[in-house]
């Protein structure tokens, strides 16, 4: 777990003048380096630029500044193999039942049919979607509906996963048991993970390192330890140190979301 | 059958029967309408003559290409303006004032355009559903979630898989609701114009009829005509509830 699978140098991100409005000064310059297997997530005030961080690591945005190496490969405005992303909104296609969601992607990559019912299968169980694979989005909960998105991404064996504020649409108490579920597949599968999240508990909950950013234009500010074993759970919550996690957060976060609060007003 | 078509089939037979009895019982003039039973022995002369059948199946075709145009034209327009937002922004005013254009002016200009045959009437079918298709065809890109075209670049889809495995079945139910229309507007546009100044089709057929007196006739090819659009109205119909449907997860 201690070779670079990540690494930004000096990545900045300034979206251009358009008719009513200046540029915008996003994101950076920010410099990352993640190691393979590693979760780590990142926090930061409304604004600050944690999803064009994102965007750009994925390769659905171009840096104006700095460079993106993903397993020693430059990222080119384009999503490198071997990249899987979740995003906040449900990405499931309604026209399509649970078991070709998950088939999708492999489908268009042209895999063989065998070897599509194999993954796909393995993956449904995995995610605890089995039961389901007949039914279509619509018949699913909302949390079940992020496990599809989820199970689409896993079934290409991404080596990498950016998950987007996955769980932002869910109730706490399923927010935690996603969690459980995501640090499970996490270990089973050896991803490396980065996750956008605005929930500090989320953060402090799943990850190895946690970075913190300012307001706008985003730069880390603070990068934090948590300490866990690899083998944990969200009954963490209920221990000392997560609170010692969750309140050096909030004290690095508070007043850049003072600031980011009087930027939006 | 679900109590509302039972109710809804109810209502049109009672309807029915109630001109059924004024008719016959002299409250409404024979002169005006006739009893719906005879309208139907109507449309079976209508049926039996192969004049007839060929007015209809001259209509039919009329409509048919009218709406292949449209529905190919109409995407092709819908899917161009899409991409080009300062254009859109341009038509926008043109497109949602277009139905205020009686389009039945252009057809001495299409006569003279495309000579005395089924062309200016397929024109002025043309013309009444191509916008009802461009329109709901703007509004099916426009709804495409931004997660499913961000997904489709995760997934590395190329142009045409995008296209054909996103785009399509996403904006499916707006381009559905545009072919819907463009059904419609194609049988008016042809219909009418058929009606008014041509010398062929069921427009025709039912104005000359109309002229003569045969009120049989008239009322029979009527009765032809609301059974065809309607057959194609319930088969669409049926086929938007299955697509509905499964994104609904019934």
């Amino acid at each position: 777990m201690t070779a670079e699978h990540l690494r930004l140098e000096g990545v900045t991100r300034v979206y251009p003048p358009m008719e009513s409005h200046a540029a915008v000064h996003a994101l950076g310059p920010l410099d990352l380096s993640l190691n393979r297997g590693e979760f780590f997530s990142v926090v930061g005030p409304s604004g600050c630029g944690k999803s064009t961080l994102l965007d750009v690591v994925a390769g659905l945005a171009k840096p104006t500044a700095g460079s993106i190496n993903f397993e020693g490969k430059p990222v080119l405005g384009q999503v490198p193999d071997g990249v899987g992303v979740v995003f906040q909104e449900d990405a499931s296609f309604p026209w399509l039942t649970v078991y070709d969601n998950a088939a999708f992607a492999l489908r268009r990559a042209g895999v063989a049919a065998r070897e599509v019912a194999e993954r796909v299968e393995h993956t449904l169980a995995f995610t605890g979607l089995m039961s389901f694979a007949h039914a279509y989005p619509a018949q699913l909960s909302g949390g079940m509906r992020q496990r599809l998105c989820i199970a689409r991404t896993l079934v290409m064996r991404p080596r990498m996963l950016l998950l987007d504020e996955p769980f932002g649409a869910l109730d706490q108490q399923t927010r935690l048991l996603m969690g459980d579920e995501l640090l499970k597949l996490w270990r089973e599968t050896g991803a490396t993970i980065l996750l956008i999240t605005h929930s500090l508990d989320e953060a402090a909950l799943l990850s190895d390192r946690i970075g913190v950013m300012s307001a706008r234009p985003g730069v880390f500010i603070d990068l934090v330890e948590t300490g866990w074993a690899r083998d944990r759970d969200s009954r963490i919550a209920s221990q000392a140190s997560f609170g010692v996690v969750t309140g050096r957060l909030w004290a690095a976060l508070r007043d850049e979301s003072i600031k980011a609060l009087a930027m939006a007003s | 059958m679900n109590r509302a078509s039972l109710i809804r089939i109810a209502l049109l037979f009672g309807a029915l029967a109630v001109l059924e009895w004024a008719c016959r019982y002299g409250y409404v003039s024979r002169e005006a309408v006739i009893p719906p039973t005879t309208m139907l022995q109507g449309a079976w002369r209508a049926l039996a003559l192969e004049e007839t059948r060929a007015e209809i199946l001259w209509t039919l075709e009329n409509v048919a290409i009218s709406l292949i145009l449209s529905v190919v034209v109409g995407s092709a327009a819908g899917l161009l303006l899409h991409r080009g937002a300062r254009l859109r922004r341009a038509l926008d005013p043109l497109l949602a004032s277009y139905y205020a254009v009686p389009t039945f002016v252009f057809y001495p200009l299409f006569i003279v355009l495309f000579g005395l045959n089924r062309w200016p009437l397929i024109a002025i079918g043309f013309l009444f559903a191509v916008v009802a298709v461009i329109i709901n065809t703007l509004d099916g890109l426009a709804r495409i979630p931004r997660s499913f075209t961000r997904t489709a670049a995760v997934m590395r889809l190329t142009p045409a898989q995008y296209a054909l495995h996103i785009i399509l079945p996403a904006a499916a139910p707006w381009l559905f609701t545009g072919v819907k229309f463009a059904v419609a507007y194609s049988f008016i546009g042809v219909i009418a114009g058929e009606f008014v100044v041509s010398g062929a089709g069921m427009g025709h057929a039912i104005a000359f009829a109309y002229n003569s007196f045969d009120n049989r006739m008239m009322y029979g090819l009527i009765v032809l005509l609301f059974a065809t659009v309607g057959s194609i109205n319930m088969l669409l119909w049926m086929w938007e509830r299955r697509l509905y449907a499964r994104r609904a997860g019934r």
